[in-house]
């Protein structure tokens, strides 16, 4: 457990010591706070003008700024997440730091969930730079805070997901460059299944609906909570991270 | 205190290590010695428990690499080819990060490490980046890296690679020091590194076990015959040279005198033994029986460079690219 915490915090030291995570942090910010600026914008033009008619609707800043906007940034984090995970495995292999890991008396296990988790939280002070849009929410309206946090609990789970991924897939190469562009390609494939849902509902349809990363993170979006889809992440992250497992102790065997 | 039985390692195409069997003893500094690609960095990385053998067991402080790896990790430490370290941390912080994955606790950390420092002389570049360091101070941290929680057993490939000779002598300094209380295995494909901190010598060419003996019988059993230098003192021109030569050869045991250029007021001849022969006394009772002064007389023995080439050369002497490539593997 101690080792687990140890190359947690290695890892997540070092994306502070290069310019990754402040690049990634302002980046996201940056798209993020464009987002926003747009919802915002639209919203508040559409309530003067419905206002000037006469139309006396409540604003619901749940439906038409959070959602849509938390729904982009996950989005946004199929984009950032190859370039937050190519390197955990892939370059230890590259520079020969694996050497290191793989004979101190650590297991694999513990090295990989350490490494899982130095990413996660990187990825966690990347969403925290949209708590900054949302709060301006908070201060100047009143939205309901439950729907937001379901939704924040669906960006964190469908990240782990896909961070688990990228660990597992920087684990079968020693070139960055491929495990980022890899990684990426995945993303972007779990993202294009939810699609196909939209064209097929027969039972194929639905079986590859299912297995999209993206149409579970829906109904979080929407503030629903079911166990359903919190099964589905955390099964996914236990699944990627034994691929990993299984990835390094052929990496024995083979190299 | 290192057992290992026909070990072997297969690659895809490559034999890399070909049914290896030796022992070290607790204590010992043993030299890993084989030209590039001859499979020493493989069999380390199989003591190591980095990689797993194809056949053949190995043995580390009485624990088996496959059967209880993490056992034999705590034991180990090892400097890899190229030292294991993260050009974006400190020093202080990199070592601070392996011992405590090496299970050193928390509170016994800064001790360690202010210990393993000072060993390696890296008080300097304490608190550098390692990314900034030159390959000797690298190297070093490499070294204080494999030793800083104390193991039983160290190994070592190539530590003295990419130092000064400065540096090279403080390590091989800081080498016997650490025998002793540690089992220590180094590779090298430098010689005169074995000759100068290794007590024993393995020395193995395309993954075969070639041969393993001390330094010392090593010279003499590849020889099979003593060499030794005789210099008799001469003064003007007395005794003759062709008769000392004469009266060398008639030694018993001695297979071959040959005389080498004569210094003022010396006569030099190197005279080879018969196999197994022990010639120095009855040398040297010859010459003082026969009237002269025996200026000098000590044994040539083959050097180790020798010997390698002899035993590594016996095969085909250029390593085929194949096998170079399982070794980098």
């Amino acid at each position: 457990m101690t080792s687990v915490l140890l190359i947690c915090k290695k890892e997540f030291k070092s994306y502070f010591t290069g310019p990754i995570a402040y690049l990634l942090m302002a980046f996201f910010a940056l798209i993020f706070g464009f987002g926003f600026y747009t919802a915002t914008r639209d919203v508040v033009r559409f309530s003067l003008q419905a206002q000037m008619m006469g139309q006396q609707q409540p604003m619901n800043l749940n439906d038409q700024i959070i959602r849509p906007l938390l729904g982009f940034a996950s989005t946004i984090a199929l984009f950032l997440i190859p370039m937050i995970t190519m390197r955990l495995i892939a370059e230890e292999k590259k520079t020969g730091t694996i050497e290191l890991l793989l004979t101190s008396p650590v297991n694999d296990l513990a090295i990989i969930v350490g490494k899982w988790l130095g990413a996660m939280l990187l990825y966690l002070c990347i969403l925290g730079m949209s708590v900054i849009n949302i709060a301006m929410l908070f201060a100047w309206g009143k939205p309901d805070w439950k729907p937001v946090a379901v939704a924040y609990l669906g960006l964190i789970l469908q990240g782990g997901c896909l961070l688990a991924i990228g660990t597992f897939i920087s684990t079968t190469t020693k070139n960055q460059i491929i495990a980022g562009g890899v990684t990426f390609f995945v993303c972007l494939l779990l993202w294009l299944l939810s699609w196909f849902t939209a064209f097929d509902t027969g039972p194929f349809g639905q079986v590859i609906a299912y297995l999209s990363i993206i149409t579970h993170f829906d109904n979080f979006a929407k503030g629903l909570l079911s166990t359903k889809d919190v099964v589905f992440y955390l099964s996914m992250i236990f699944f990627a991270l034994f691929l990993t497992a299984r990835s390094m102790e052929s990496l024995r065997w083979r190299s | 205190m290192i057992k290992v039985e026909g070990l072997t390692k297969r690659y895809a195409r490559t034999v890399a290590v070909d049914n290896i069997s030796f022992e070290v003893e607790k204590g010992q500094i043993v030299g890993f010695l084989g030209p590039n690609g001859a499979g020493k960095t493989t069999t380390m990385r199989i003591l190591t428990c980095f990689l797993p053998p194809s056949e053949g067991s190995a043995n580390v402080a009485g624990f088996d690499v496959m059967a209880n790896p993490l056992e034999v990790k705590k034991r180990i430490g090892y400097l890899p080819e190229t030292p294991p370290v993260y050009p974006e941390m400190e020093v202080s912080e990199y070592l601070v990060y392996v011992g405590r994955l090496k299970g050193i606790s928390s509170g016994e950390i800064n001790g360690k490490v202010s210990d393993v420092v000072g060993k390696c002389a890296l008080g300097e570049v304490r608190n550098k980046l390692i990314g900034q360091l030159s390959k000797g101070y690298r190297q070093r941290v490499g070294i204080a890296q494999a030793i800083i929680h104390n193991p039983a057993v160290l190994i070592l490939d190539e530590p003295t690679s990419g130092l000064d000779p400065k540096q090279i002598i403080e390590i091989r300094e800081l080498l016997r020091h650490l025998a002793g209380e540690h089992t220590i295995i180094l590779s090298t494909h430098i010689l005169s590194e074995v000759e100068h901190s290794c007590e024993r010598v393995i020395i193995i060419s395309r993954g075969k076990l070639v041969a393993i003996d001390s330094v010392a019988n090593l010279t003499n059993r590849l020889r099979g015959s003593e060499a030794v230098a005789v210099e008799v003192q001469a003064v003007d021109g007395q005794p003759n040279a062709g008769d000392v030569q004469q009266r060398l050869e008639q030694v018993s045991g001695v297979s071959r005198v040959m005389a080498k250029e004569s210094k003022d007021g010396g006569l030099l001849f190197e005279v080879e033994s018969l196999q197994g022969r022990h010639i120095r006394a009855d040398l040297a009772r010859t010459v003082v029986n026969s009237g002269w002064n025996l200026n000098e007389m000590r044994s040539v023995g083959l050097s180790l460079e020798d010997i390698f080439l002899q035993l590594t050369s016996a095969e085909k002497p250029a390593e085929s690219s194949a096998a170079q490539e399982g070794e980098k593997k």
